[in-house]
């Protein structure tokens, strides 16, 4: 069984995020790393392709100037081999037009199987893979908390507002994972040695057959007319514990009579 | 007014229109002169709310048989589309719900439109929408515009704005034709589960108490529990115990979870992660008890305790029991 799991590369969350007032796109100036989003679709892919007892996996991502530290951390945990593809057309691209270019890069492999998070952790759109399998024509099951595959086709618990539905999808189709869904594990030292070898294909929108006018800025269809600050809430009382802060609460929550 | 139509994707919790759909009800009234619903199942069931919350029409697609709607419902909004069967709405909006970011995603894909997320406020320019998002846990708004020269798609996250009724006649209902979409349109619901819960919804409690990485293990969320209870209120809980395992998934508050804005939001032992912050900073009072006094938390909290979670809660839960 062939897996592709697709994979952003994200700026460190840690790092406070801005955006770059001339691009109007997210600064990219430090090292990008695996969104742990992500991490859990790889584990998972990793665990499905054990239990079928052969197969592989490999990623797919869009980032700018080939970049691979991120790939490089899913590729020690496990995945065979990846893509990359990387232009600087791609700037400024939105979920659409990112759909587009992953779906093109997932059509090559062939998959059976192709697995996404629900949402990144730096974008959050939450539509990108439902993109990609409406642009393969393929069925797809969002929102996975559970995946299983059986007699081909995947078995899927997928999150409600009020539980969970069981679903099932026959493959090839694509799935996206909640964040927990499985245990993502640590990349061991052979793991990371080995990592350094694995197969990256570099890939630019024309070797897609792709054209310029479809993606970034030019292609997104959309304009960022304002970016302005929120207006704030202001910070209230702080106090340190001393062993009678819930009389505190107390009074406050008589204050604002919801007791 | 700015806009000729406006359509509005439609989602119900059983017999009742879900809160979203009315929220975006209201917000698209005051934007267009015509605002008309998209669902799927029978919309004969809800004409009569819907209605009542400003809706002209409802487009529905009939008993799906168990497909998943974001194909079913795409598919079939298109094909009415290009079929000349209606005219293409101004702008469509969705909730931002696991159904509705299913629907944009494809339907995005058939009329090929961008979709605009995270959407919670809209203005009009022209015939055009613009829709306001949150970045940077809520610190920077980016308004957004749709130059595609197509309808423009939003998805809309719920609170964004407040459902009333204003006294509708019952909609008018129209069936939308689901043509078949091969494999793509084969994933099928085999059974469905709730979870069980007591008290008031998460998303509808004037008080809500959350617990996070800071209760240190997953029985201490009793702790969150029996408070929640002994306010009348409802128990959240941050997206890290709930990827741990400590708690369902439908406790969750914040980007990926349930949008609150209680008149009280209690945050115990969560830090306040931007992922967090966007689902409860529009609460109308906010206390939190953290260790760490640099938490973040502290940023947007109106009584801010620097405690320790395993100490307040017991004494807090002990003197509201006594009063």
């Amino acid at each position: 069984m062939k897996v592709v799991v697709c994979v952003k590369q994200i700026p460190d969350p840690a790092d406070p995020g801005a955006l770059d007032p001339e691009t109007k796109t997210l600064k990219r100036d430090s090292k990008l790393i695996l969104d742990e989003s992500d991490s859990y679709g790889v584990e998972m892919a990793l665990q499905l392709v054990d239990a079928a007892g052969d197969g592989e996996v490999h990623l797919v991502s869009m980032a700018p100037n080939n970049e691979v530290s991120g790939l490089r951390t899913a590729l020690a945990m496990g995945a065979s081999s990846a893509t990359i593809v990387s232009d600087d057309a791609l700037q400024g691209s939105d979920a659409l037009g990112t759909a587009k270019v992953l779906a093109a890069a997932i059509a090559r492999q062939e998959p059976d199987l192709i697995l996404a998070a629900t949402e990144s952790s730096d974008g959050y759109t939450g539509t990108v893979p439902e993109m990609i399998a409406a642009l393969m024509d393929l069925p797809s099951v969002t929102f996975a908390k559970s995946v299983a595959i059986d007699g081909g086709a995947a078995k899927v618990h997928r999150q409600t507002e009020a539980g969970y539905d069981e679903v099932e999808c026959p493959l090839p189709a694509l799935v996206s994972v909640t964040a927990g869904v499985v245990e993502p594990r640590y990349p061991s030292f052979k793991g990371i040695m080995a990592a350094k070898s694995k197969p990256v294909d570099e890939l630019t929108i024309a070797d897609l057959g792709i054209d310029a006018g479809e993606v970034g800025w030019a292609g997104a269809g959309q304009e960022i007319v304002a970016i302005e600050e929120a207006p704030s809430r202001e910070a209230g009382e702080i106090i340190e514990d001393e062993g009678d802060a819930h009389e505190r609460i107390v009074a406050f929550l008589d204050e604002l009579k919801v007791l | 007014m700015g806009l000729d139509k406006i359509w509005v994707f439609g989602e119900a919790n059983g017999d009742a229109v879900a809160s979203i759909t009315l929220e975006m009800l209201a917000g698209a009234r005051d934007l267009a002169d015509t605002v008309e619903v998209f669902m799927a199942g029978d919309g004969d069931d809800y004409a009569e709310e819907l209605g009542e919350h400003g809706a002209d029409t409802v487009y529905s697609t009939g008993d799906l048989g168990g497909a998943l709607p974001g194909v079913a419902v795409a598919s079939a909004v298109a094909a009415a589309i290009e079929g000349g069967d209606v005219d293409a709405p101004d702008a469509f909006l969705l909730g931002t719900s696991q159904d509705g970011r299913d629907v944009a995603g494809r339907l995005a894909v058939k009329l090929d439109t961008p979709v605009i997320t995270n959407v919670v406020a809209l203005e009009a320019d022209g015939d055009h929408l613009i829709g306001s998002e949150p970045v940077f846990g809520g610190t920077t708004d980016v308004k957004t515009k749709n130059t595609s020269g197509k309808s423009g798609i939003f998805l809309v996250r719920p609170k964004s704005f407040e459902a009333g009724g204003v006294g509708g006649a019952e909609a008018d209902t129209e069936d939308l034709d689901v043509p078949d979409s091969g494999a793509a349109g084969a994933a099928r619901i085999t059974a469905t589960h709730a979870e069980e819960s007591d008290g008031p919804k998460l998303d509808e409690a004037s008080i809500v108490v959350s617990g996070g990485r800071g209760l240190g293990e997953s029985d201490a969320y009793a702790m969150i529990e029996t408070l929640a209870k002994s306010l009348g209120g409802a128990a959240g809980a941050s997206r890290a115990i709930v990827d741990a395992g400590w708690v369902p998934y439908s406790h969750q508050v914040g980007q990926t979870g349930k949008v609150v804005k209680p008149t009280v939001y209690l945050a115990c032992g969560i830090s306040g992660a931007t992922q967090h912050l966007v689902g409860m900073k529009g609460s109308k009072n906010i206390i939190a008890i953290n260790k760490d006094s640099e938490a973040p938390i502290f940023a947007v909290a109106d009584l801010g305790i620097v405690g320790d979670v395993h100490k307040v809660l017991p004494k807090l839960i002990e003197a509201l029991a006594n009063r």
